[in-house]
């Protein structure tokens, strides 16, 4: 009976779209079945910069089933000037265009789109389109890119420079401990499961309705709309279900481009799949350099902090993230400077992925504060604590919340930390080196204006729907829970509908900000629908509501009730009925609000938490196994604990990935990513995943968005690498500023004879 | 992926007769072959699917030993008893490579057969005399972590993938084969090849010919033995660098020791001299590492790869110590025995 409690915000229900993904139900881009369907396979360039002298397709066209091959020699029109190809989170800069013109950009460009009656017979031709390419030299060595290391003036909407303060410079060198370290990270691609793809049907009329895999099918509409100069109004994109994304599917790619390019060309249905190897030649997480330099006093006061670091975009695009700032906001110190820029490659343009800028700086960043509570001697926790800052240090702003000595408290406590001994190599067992390590993580708590619709119907069915995304983070698990919460229904009587661009407006699906913003909306229209149902209700006959207010009265069990007295009350579909109320449809949309805006400029809004690794490294031959992990998170209320714990879950593995795994690797001869496969390029399998134990610490905050939810998406990630980082020094006394740390970087004779 | 014609044998004869020509390729359990003909790295014009042909069973030879067809699955053979009591090393060896879907459809003559993972060798857009001859070797001044330390060849530095090779290599096996000149046996050591001035062979099979069976002699390793395999993730990845050990111990001495090393060539790696030294003494950290030099004797990195000797070294070491003291590196437990 107590529905409320059983599925509503705060309740660990099952993720509602789970049965229709085991059981293959869930449909994903590429399996929409379109009657006359045509295929289009793309074929990628050779070479990382110059120019197609020819582009020989009279072998693929004389095939039986070819329709046509597109190239930058026969392509339709499309928009001329770079904003018409601007999406919502393009970076400045010149977006890419497929074919285009004869120019290449980087190596695995699109070339050509070879369209054919069925999948197997354009795949073939495609194998027989052959170009000859006029070759400029290239560099897509990171390295030597950092003699073009630049600030271009115009800066990405979502970048936050660093803010100085006090004097870093002269603090580091008065310094009684410091250390300064160099770090690296390797490219990483996102490699979600789902290859992207578009299935683009024709519907006759000029109009299209696109199945793509993306995190915004707003953002691809809007996107289309203007590469194409179509009205926004004869494309609805839809993405129902997408398998992963992690930031890849934050901007249209150039599948979708094709596809539609193709489809309104041909005027039929086509669909176009990415291979594998294709998902190598878009989005990467940037390379990155950071020069961590920190000072403390002897008993491990900070003083010091200079944060600089540099990360990889195209030469055609201005990528940036917000790398350097995390450290400087999250420490007690009094000197803190930062320095950011980027540095030009001939590859595509890097793109956000989970985590932008804080998983790459705030992982060095932890990296090189274990590195300083060794050199003050202090454990690396305890020194933590010692610099602990209430507020955002940085910005000078409090935060509307901040648990991170909890979270540091109940990790520490669920890891047993206090049984480690300081000195690496101390705790050895057998052949076996361990190492615990710790790590701090924080992530930006963000709200985006979104709108969602309610329609209740007389039978008490409820649909909920925005144009969010759900990328297997939970958005229609939420959505339900948000639904329930605010009008008492089962999650049966609930359905939800998102992924399709027609829907009210919704964001991206980014930055974590999507519970959080899509949970308002939801709530504020089902709350909309109960002030109607409650009026309705009030005007029954013999009410037992007459005259009661919203809040004297609560929707439970398909029922409005007295809070008071709960055996007075009636049932919702009695009261549609009894007003002869077929439906109940309203749309309502969530934003920050003055009090919001003016709360945004006052205060801090970011998550935390406190990462907790053992390592177990063999002493001889340099085999790490990640055995344990804490991760305790400070993100506000939790919506649901299960879908919220699977976020963390996901984020840690992500983590070690980043720490162990992860390594797109370049010939920078021929200026290509080399290990372009799912064999080659390393994520963690089973065997190398053990205990991992999620903890969420109580932080409630009603300021940080109108649910008190911060988000989980990204948190996961943040700082874990470090953590790992941080115990296989522990372990092995070696510290492996380079990551992923691969078994090369720990056979020697440092680490063992 | 290319247009190909496809038939089905249904015996030997008709697939050595169906299977001649130089563009024709034997499908076994496709999970090699088919991944290279989708990235257009083979481009046969006819298909032979092997897979009705028989060969599928794992019998007693009549002068001892196991005689393996050449269509069990990887994952059937590495858990007949008779293999896992009396060859464990090759239980072992098989358990340690791929993923249970990958060793229930592998099978052992495709497992034979399995082509280099070099990056090059798979990507048409870079040049490799493997893929196509006389084109040069990328990999030599390129990406070559995962690449050949012993063996190499100016025109090839590639090594060979397979895990279960490497166990068969130091059991001695033999390899059956049928072609249109009829049957021949070809010792283990000379089946894989290295890579010289023609690394587009990988091994001595010619054309036409099939494998129908691989023979275990009869001979009891099964107390002493060890498969170390090192790689860049606890399962699921190719060797960077794997050892197996068998030994035959006669009290604290070691009577008979074979030493076969895995991704550090173009076949597995065995160095007669580096056996040789250990027959008779005692199972030592000084006679290991003594067997190591002997093994690695030559070895040159290629930049990316450098640390595989020392590794290598290392593993050579640690898998002796396994194999001498009966505690066999596990394939499920993946911390180091
Ligand atoms: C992702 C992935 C990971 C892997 N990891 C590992 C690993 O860690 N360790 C490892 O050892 N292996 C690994 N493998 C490789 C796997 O073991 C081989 O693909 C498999 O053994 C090949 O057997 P098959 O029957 O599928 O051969 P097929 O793909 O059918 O054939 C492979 C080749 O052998 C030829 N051939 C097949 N049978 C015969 C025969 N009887 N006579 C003559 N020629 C024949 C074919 O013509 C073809 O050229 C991995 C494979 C993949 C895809
Ligand atoms: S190492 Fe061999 S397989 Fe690799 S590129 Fe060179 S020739 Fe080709």
């Amino acid at each position: 009976m107590n529905v409320l409690q059983n599925v509503g915000i705060g309740s660990a229900i099952n993720r509602v779209d789970g049965l229709q993904k085991v059981t293959g139900r869930a449909r994903y881009a590429a399996e929409h079945p379109v009657p006359g369907l045509l295929h289009g396979v793309i074929v990628s360039g050779a070479i990382p910069k110059g120019r197609i002298v020819t582009l020989e397709d009279s072998e693929a066209r004389a095939v039986p089933g070819v329709v046509e091959v597109l190239s930058h020699k026969n392509r339709p029109h499309v928009a001329w000037f770079d904003r018409s190809h601007k999406d919502m989170v393009a970076p400045p800069g010149s977006p890419f265009k497929a074919l285009y013109d004869d120019k290449i950009l980087f190596s695995g460009q699109p070339i050509a789109l070879v369209i054919a009656e069925s999948f197997e017979v354009a795949r073939y031709a495609a194998s027989l389109v052959r170009a000859s390419y006029e070759v400029e030299p290239h560099n897509t060595d990171f390295h030597k890119a950092q003699a073009e290391r630049f600030m271009p003036s115009k800066k990405r909407d979502t970048y936050h420079p660093p803010k100085n303060r006090g004097d870093a410079d002269a603090a580091f060198a008065a310094a009684p401990v410091k250390v300064s370290a160099e770090y690296h990270l390797a490219t990483e691609h996102h490699n979600p499961m789902e290859m992207h793809a578009s299935t683009v049907v024709w519907e006759g009329d000029g109009s299209l309705t696109v199945f793509d895999k993306t995190q915004g099918p707003q953002n691809v509409r809007d996107y289309l709309a203007g590469v194409f100069g179509m009205s926004a109004s004869t494309i609805r994109v839809m993405n129902p279900f997408v398998g992963g994304a992690f930031g890849s599917g934050l901007r249209p790619q150039y599948q979708v481009y094709l596809a539609v390019m193709a489809a309104r060309m041909l005027q039929r249905s086509v669909r176009v799949v990415m291979t594998r190897q294709q998902m190598f030649t878009h989005g990467h997480r940037p390379e990155a350099l950071q020069s961590v330099q920190l000072g403390a006093e002897r008993d491990g006061t900070m003083t010091a902090i200079r944060n600089s670091a540099t990360t990889s975009t195209s030469r055609y695009e201005n990528n940036m993230e917000d790398v350097v700032i995390w450290g400087m906001m999250n420490y007690a110190c009094e000197n803190a400077a930062g320095e950011y820029a980027i540095a030009p490659v001939d590859t595509a343009t890097s793109t956000d992925m989970r985590a932008p800028g804080a998983a790459t700086g705030m992982t060095f960043f932890e990296m090189a504060v274990d590195e300083l509570a060794y050199a003050a001697g202090i454990d690396p926790l305890e020194f933590r604590l010692k610099n602990y800052s209430e507020t955002d240090q940085m910005n000078g702003t409090p935060f509307t919340s901040k648990a991170l000595r909890e979270a540091y408290a109940e990790g520490a406590e669920a890891f047993g930390w206090s049984r480690r001994s300081q000195a690496p190599r101390s705790m050895k067992e057998g052949r076996e080196l361990v190492g615990w390590g710790v790590a701090t993580g924080m992530w930006d708590a963000m709200f985006s204006k979104t709108s969602a619709s309610a329609r209740l119907s007389a039978n008490g069915h409820l649909e909920v729907a925005s144009a969010a995304s759900d990328i297997g983070t939970g958005t229609y698990t939420v959505m339900t829970q948000a639904a329930a919460d605010t009008l008492g229904l089962p999650v049966e009587q609930i359905a939800v509908r998102l992924g399709d661009s027609s829907l009210p407006k919704a964001p991206v699906e980014g930055g974590s900000w999507m519970a959080a913003s899509v949970g308002a909306a939801v709530q504020l229209a089902c709350r909309s629908v109960a002030e109607k149902l409650l009026s309705a209700a009030a005007k029954m006959q013999n009410s037992p509501l007459a005259g009661a207010s919203m809040e004297a009265v609560r929707f439970s069990g398909g029922r409005i009730a007295l809070r008071d007295d709960p055996a007075r009350g009636v049932a919702i579909t009695e009261v549609m009925r009894a007003s002869g109320t077929d439906v109940i449809a309203v749309e309502e949309t969530a934003s920050a609000g003055i009090s919001g805006m003016i709360s945004q400029m006052r205060k801090s809004r970011n998550t935390h938490s406190a990462i907790f690794v053992e390592v177990r490294v063999d002493e001889e031959l340099g085999v790490v196994r990640v055995t344990r992990v804490v991760n305790a998170v400070a993100a506000g209320r939790i919506i649901n604990p299960k879908t919220a714990r699977s976020q963390i879950l996901g984020g840690v593995v992500m983590g070690i990935s980043m720490a162990l795994h992860e390594e797109s690797m370049t010939d920078h001869r021929y200026g290509r990513f080399m290990n372009h496969n799912y064999a080659e390029y390393h994520v963690p399998v089973n065997a190398d995943i053990h205990d991992i134990q999620v903890i969420f610490v109580d932080e409630p905050d009603p300021e940080v968005t109108p649910l008190g939810v911060k988000g989980l998406g990204e948190i996961g990630i943040v700082g874990t690498a470090a953590a790992v980082a941080n115990a296989i020094f522990h372990a092995t006394g070696k510290r492996v500023r380079a990551l992923p740390i691969t078994i090369d970087k720990l056979v020697d004779d440092t680490v063992a004879p | 992926m290319n247009r190909f014609s496809f038939t089905r044998a249904n015996s030997v004869p008709e697939a050595v007769r169906a299977g001649g020509g130089a563009d024709t390729r034997f499908l076994a359990g496709g999970t090699n072959l088919i991944d290279l003909m989708k990235e257009n790295v083979e481009r046969p014009s006819a298909l032979v699917d092997i897979n009705r042909v028989g060969l599928a069973g794992i019998e007693e030879r009549p002068g001892g030993g196991l005689r393996l067809g050449a269509l069990v699955s990887n994952a059937d053979t590495a858990y007949d008893r008779r293999v896992a009591e009396r060859y464990p090393l090759l239980a072992c060896a098989i358990l340690a490579g791929a993923s249970p879907q990958l060793r229930n459809a592998a099978t052992n003559g495709g497992n034979l057969n399995q082509r280099t993972r070099c990056y090059y060798f798979y990507d048409t857009a870079t040049p490799c005399n493997k893929r196509n001859p006389g084109t040069g070797c990328g990999a030599i001044g390129g990406v070559n972590r995962i690449h050949a330390i012993l063996g190499a060849s100016p025109s090839c530095i590639a090594t060979n993938p397979s895990d279960m090779c490497v166990a068969l290599a130091a059991l001695n096996a033999t390899v059956r084969v049928t072609g249109p000149d009829g049957e021949r046996e070809i010792a283990f050591a000379d089946y894989h090849r290295l890579p010289g001035d023609a690394p587009q062979h990988d091994n001595t099979l010619r054309t036409g010919e099939l494998v129908t069976a691989i023979d275990l002699p009869d001979e009891d390793f099964s107390a002493h033995h060890t498969y170390l395999k090192l790689r860049d993730r606890l399962s699921y990845a190719f060797a960077l660098v794997s050892v197996a050990v068998a030994l035959r111990m006669e009290g604290d001495r070691i009577a008979e020791a074979r030493i076969a090393l895995g991704g550090v060539a173009h076949k597995p790696w065995r160095v007669p001299a580096a056996e040789q030294a250990l027959a008779g003494q005692p199972a030592s950290a000084e006679n290991f590492d003594r067997a190591a030099e002997l093994l690695l004797r030559g070895a040159q990195g290629q930049g990316h790869n450098d640390f595989k000797i020392g590794l290598a070294r290392r593993a050579i070491r640690r898998a002796l110590r396994q194999a001498a003291a009966g505690t066999p590196q596990s394939q499920t437990d993946k911390r180091i025995a």
